[in-house]
């Protein structure tokens, strides 16, 4: 019987925890930016799609630098965010989710934005013509529309945030109980003499979490298609 | 009624454009291209117009001058698309209740139930739009229209994605909803076919602009107005009554303001008020009454207008009645007849030239 260790119900809690608000916290803006990109033309669009996707090629371990020198506890909006609403992200768990939000950003995004484009235009103008003002036929026309991508963003952004690790460890470190997710956990073990089979059996948990993650997206992709087709 | 005077420019084509369509069918009729659909665009708030004005029973929906633009939701207007647009994450019903619900109930001119009866659409509400035939899916885009209440119903080639037998099976819905629901409606069409079956009013569209519009039988009979009706089109359009059939001969006898018509055999009751097409090639013109002669209808007239067509062809109008005949006869005969404005004369039609597909039912 496969019966998980302290050590390792922490570090998949964590992992969850994280990911599941650095989709959660993300997916707003990310319909927003999809929005934005798929549908408005304006001078320096390039520039603005271009920063959204940096993640996607930068080094994570860049990244996170970056999000210390800007969120720690002395940079210029972290120090903001402790002096006036108290919010510590350098070193928390929430700053683990923001780092982990930052990388997945520009996938979840892309799909999303793929969405958008699938969605046909010809359906928000009918939706206009019997009297449905533009905010309202986005959620009744528009969004159950693009539904199956923005799906597929949400469990994208979830697995990769699971896998997050180069951002993270350079922002939030390595600390147990706190920032400690699956992936840094499992490093740390690599690191120590002994720690092979541990490591081993945290591998198998990852395998099977990123594998339960793609096969839920795809039993709800199919699951909405399928209504559409009625 | 509608009121419509907008300029647009759309690349190199200017669209200069007045309209007004009063109740009952009004078709936008020109070839493609020839600006139908902007209009019907510019009316819905689809598409802007550069400066103009549009009105709907007296509401201001555009006003260049008056910086007025009110928004396509806030225009009351039904828009039936050339394809369905039905919603295809919503059912049948929630198709159809989409633009009700929007409105408060006191504003509601259509019932649900008569509309759903009328279309025959009762048994598809639980289905899904991708479950339906194409003459099914542009029913319910109608009835969905319907619902909204709309002051105009706007129309955009609703047939033109169809086949002919969906068209057959749909025709007779749209040629009822005028007068069933009271809404008039701003069919926009290339088929001369449907037009004559369904329009009381007629607009000729050319090169961005109307060149004529005015009610559907003058406008028809006018050889003038022939290069935008088309060539293969020329003949008078008449209105006339079913006055009896003959099933021992298979005929039927339509009573019209000139004359009695007899015409190969209609299916239509006795009774009904019809329109039929006499295309202009299939009449001839005899100075005086031919005796013993096969063709049925020798109808005393007038002639109203003598022209050249082109060099061996002309156009000639007869007054029957108050009804007009526009005759085509080579320019040979016009040489021996030398027919004038005023001489009394005889119209020719053979029955059998009428065919079925010529004579529509508009009730």
């Amino acid at each position: 019987m496969f019966t998980l260790t302290p050590l390792e119900i922490e570090a998949l809690r964590l992992s969850l925890l994280v990911s599941f608000w650095a989709v959660a916290a993300s997916l707003p803006f990310g319909v927003g930016c999809a929005w934005v990109l798929a549908r408005l033309d304006f001078p320096g669009k390039a520039v603005v799609d271009g920063i959204i996707h940096l993640p996607l090629v930068l080094p994570p371990v860049v990244v996170g630098y970056g999000l210390l020198v800007v969120l720690g506890r002395r940079g210029v909006v972290g120090a903001w965010l402790h002096d006036w609403f108290g919010i510590t992200l350098a070193f928390t768990w929430k700053g683990a989710a923001v780092a982990s939000a930052v990388i997945a950003f520009p996938l979840m995004v892309r799909a999303i934005r793929l969405a958008l484009e699938g969605v046909d235009r010809g359906l928000e103008q009918a939706a206009r013509t019997l009297g449905c003002g533009p905010v309202r036929t986005f959620w009744s026309v528009t969004l159950p529309l693009m539904l199956p991508g923005v799906l597929t963003g949400v469990i994208l952004g979830f697995a990769r945030s699971l896998s997050e690790f180069g951002a993270t460890i350079t922002f939030v470190s390595n600390i147990p109980g706190e920032t400690r997710t699956l992936p840094i956990a499992l490093y740390a073990l690599t690191q120590v003499p002994g720690g092979d089979e541990a490591a081993f059996r945290l591998c198998v948990i990852s395998v099977v979490v990123a594998f339960a993650a793609l096969l839920a997206s795809e039993f709800l992709a199919r699951r909405v298609q399928a209504r559409l087709k009625g | 009624m509608l009121e419509l005077d907008v300029r647009r420019r759309q690349g190199d084509f200017n669209l200069d454009v007045r309209l007004s369509a009063g109740p009952g069918v009004t078709a936008l009729y020109g070839r493609s291209g020839s600006g139908k659909t902007s209009v019907i665009n510019m009316v819905a708030g689809l598409a802007r117009p550069d400066e103009g004005v549009i009105r709907v029973d007296g509401r201001m929906l555009f006003d260049s001058r008056a910086g007025i633009d009110l928004a396509p939701e806030a225009r009351r207007l039904g828009y039936v698309f050339q394809e369905h647009r039905l919603f295809p994450h919503l059912s049948v019903r929630g198709n159809l209740e989409f633009g009700e619900r929007l409105l408060p109930g006191s504003e509601r001119t259509q019932s649900f139930d008569k509309v759903v009866q009328l279309l025959g659409i009762e048994h598809l509400l639980d289905r899904r739009p991708a479950r339906l035939s194409g003459g099914e899916k542009q029913r319910v885009a109608i009835g969905r229209a319907l619902l909204a209440s709309p002051r105009i119903l706007l129309m955009d080639e609703p047939l033109a994605a169809l086949d002919p037998a969906r068209k057959a099976e749909l025709l007779p819905f749209i040629a009822q909803l005028a007068r069933q629901f009271g809404v008039p409606i701003l069919y926009v069409s290339h088929s001369m076919d449907e037009v004559l079956r369904l329009a009381d009013t007629l607009a000729l569209m050319d090169g961005g602009a109307v060149a004529a519009s005015g009610p559907l039988e003058s406008l028809m009979g006018d050889p003038g107005l022939r290069p935008l009706t088309g060539r293969y089109e020329a003949g008078a359009v008449i209105a006339a009554v079913v006055a009896g059939h003959d099933a021992g001969f298979g005929i039927s006898r339509l009573a019209f303001d000139g004359g009695t018509l007899i015409v190969g055999r209609s299916e239509l009751a006795v009774g009904a008020k019809v329109r039929v097409r006499i295309h202009a090639r299939d009449v001839a013109i005899a100075i005086e009454a031919p005796e013993r002669v096969s063709i049925r209808n020798v109808l005393p007239a007038s002639v109203v207008s003598v022209a050249a067509a082109d060099a061996f062809l002309v156009d000639v109008v007869l007054a029957c009645g108050a009804t007009r005949l526009w005759v085509q006869i080579t320019a040979l005969a016009q040489a021996q007849l030398n027919l004038m404005p005023g001489m009394r004369v005889h119209a020719l039609i053979k029955a059998l030239t009428i065919a079925r597909g010529d004579v529509a039912s508009v009730d």
